[in-house]
């Protein structure tokens, strides 16, 4: 048996994919001229899919923050947070999320993925229970795979679900750990967090919630779904990331546990990876400064989401289940999502496809993510591009589906 | 103890098939208790929509293998036979079952140790 046998499957869907022309997978953005514009096969396209919420990949003061950055303190750390790679900048923006969040304690990471990876798989061992929603990311089920614990999957944003598996460990020796998300990545929709929390509550469970694509969105301040749900003080650790709202990469921890910092020598993938660049450094400090400075970019981002949600929804599109910075729309099949992603590369526009394995309950989705920086008329556009497009592949009905204004319907 | 003229085909015949291969009478002497055939039953309930060929789903079926059913469709149904039978089935205990009858085990075990 060859090494890539184990595969063979997964190779069949993807030979299929790419009959279509294009690979979604390895589209190659040739020129960024924008937060919401690139040159992709050599045309100026239109960019629905970063993930960039506030645009602030080509904010000007964060830009040049990380230039100066780099000319003073060099191109790279070589080493990691416990060896040679802590800058007195990484100490001071640990500190600065931590005032963020009015939490004791940051931990910062060099990806999103490694800090969940290594916080969750270290937080609970033997003889403890993790217990994870079904659509949860990628990042989460691996740290189950490193973990000693039980790991129970509970259904997506279902708490009487995750109430019942609580109530079945009974008196079971072990710490509980709930791991939840402030905004699903496929779908956009948010848990119904106070009622999560009122669960573990109830049975003494620690909470973890990743605020990934929900920093800076949600929340007064834009703390994420734990401040917008008011339950701040009742989340025992936050993760989250640099790379979408923030416009740059790595994530974080912050916690009020007096003893959290032991983690600094207990995760492996902080101890064992080089610390983030001095450039990435600075520029998140100073989005970090932009988000609290420029409440009206979250504003903007959500004016865009109800533009883009309710003009797919009005022309009969089928959605996630609310507004969210992610806007999924459901097609009927891999195939159709991969037609239909191309067609609309095509006419200039790029989303991400999203298709099985990757999304909950086998769905096959495009996936769009709105930044407050897209114009109305950008994004109207798109939706008139999605219209035809869904016509022509027989996906959307012809007549658009009217708004009942008066009657008794 | 569970309707046998009334589920679909495919069901009737797994049903019936698991039959033959149990012992049906000690199965209805306890009809308090979850039999293995209501477990069994339940199961390929789940798995029928993922029946690769005319082949019927038996207690030795390979679930991951002789079947169209992807993992993450397996974890979902674990999901199901969890609820409808009040146990958690941790993910790497799930990991290690292959047959219809391991499955049908493992969930029989817990209940017995609740």
């Amino acid at each position: 048996m060859g090494l890539f046998d184990r595969h063979a499957g997964l190779l069949e869907a993807y030979r299929d994919v790419r009959t279509t022309g294009a690979d979604p997978f390895q589209i190659r953005m040739e020129r960024v001229l924008s937060p919401t514009e690139a040159v992709i096969n050599g045309r100026k396209t239109l960019l629905v899919g970063t993930n960039n919420y506030f645009g602030l990949t080509f904010d000007q003061s964060c830009m040049d923050a990380a230039i100066e950055a780099i000319r003073a303190e060099g191109t790279g750390t070589t080493g990691s947070r416990i060896a040679n790679g802590s800058y007195s900048e990484h100490v001071l923006l640990e500190e600065e999320i931590a005032a963020f969040y009015g939490m004791k304690h940051c931990m910062v990471f060099t990806t999103g993925y490694q800090a969940n990876l290594g916080v969750i798989s270290t937080l609970v061992g033997q003889g403890d229970h993790l217990l994870i929603d079904a659509d949860s990311h990628a990042s989460i089920y691996d740290a189950c795979k490193m973990t000693q614990a039980e790991v129970v999957r509970f259904k997506h944003n279902d708490p009487s679900s995750l109430d019942a598996r609580l109530r079945r460990l009974g008196d079971r020796p072990g710490n509980r750990l709930v791991i939840l998300e402030g905004i699903y990545s496929m779908l956009g929709d948010s848990a119904p967090l106070k009622e999560f929390i009122d669960v573990c509550k109830k049975y003494g469970a620690y909470v973890l919630v990743d605020e990934a694509h929900s920093l800076g969105a949600l929340g007064e301040t834009g703390r994420g779904l734990c401040e917008e749900a008011g339950v701040l003080d009742d989340c025992h650790f936050i993760v989250g990331t640099f790379s979408k709202t923030l416009g740059a990469i790595g994530g974080y921890c912050v916690s009020n546990d007096p003893d959290f910092d032991i983690l600094r020598v207990t995760v492996r993938s902080y101890m064992f990876t080089a610390s983030l660049p001095p450039s990435i450094v600075a520029s998140v400090r100073q989005a970090l400064r932009v988000v609290q400075a420029r409440p009206e970019l979250r504003k903007q981002l959500w004016d865009n989401v109800a533009t883009l949600y309710d003009g797919l929804k009005a022309q009969g599109f089928k959605l996630g289940p609310e507004h969210g910075p992610v806007v999924g729309v459901h097609l009927p099949d891999r195939m159709a999502a991969v037609g239909f992603w191309r067609a609309m590369l095509d006419a200039g526009i790029y989303v991400n496809v999203a298709v099985p394995p990757a999304t909950p309950n086998g769905v096959s989705l495009l996936r769009c993510s709105v930044c407050a920086a897209h114009t109305p008329q950008q994004l109207e556009h798109m939706i008139e591009v999605m219209t035809g497009i869904g016509r022509q592949l027989g996906i959307l009905s012809g007549a658009p589906r009217l708004r009942v204004v008066a009657g008794n319907g | 103890m569970p309707d046998l003229g009334t589920g679909e085909p495919l069901l009737r015949t797994a049903h019936q098939l698991i039959v033959e291969n149990d012992d049906i009478a000690v199965t209805l002497e306890a009809p308090c208790q979850t039999s293995r055939i209501d477990v069994i039953g339940e199961i390929c309930h789940h798995l029928a929509p993922f029946q690769a060929s005319d082949r019927p789903i038996v207690g030795e079926t390979v679930i991951a293998k002789d079947l169209t059913i992807d993992s993450l469709a397996i974890m979902d149904m674990v999901m199901e036979l969890e609820d409808r039978f009040d146990v958690s089935i941790p993910m790497n205990v799930v990991a290690e079952i292959q047959t219809v009858d391991q499955l049908a085990d493992t969930i029989l075990d817990l209940r017995a140790k609740r």
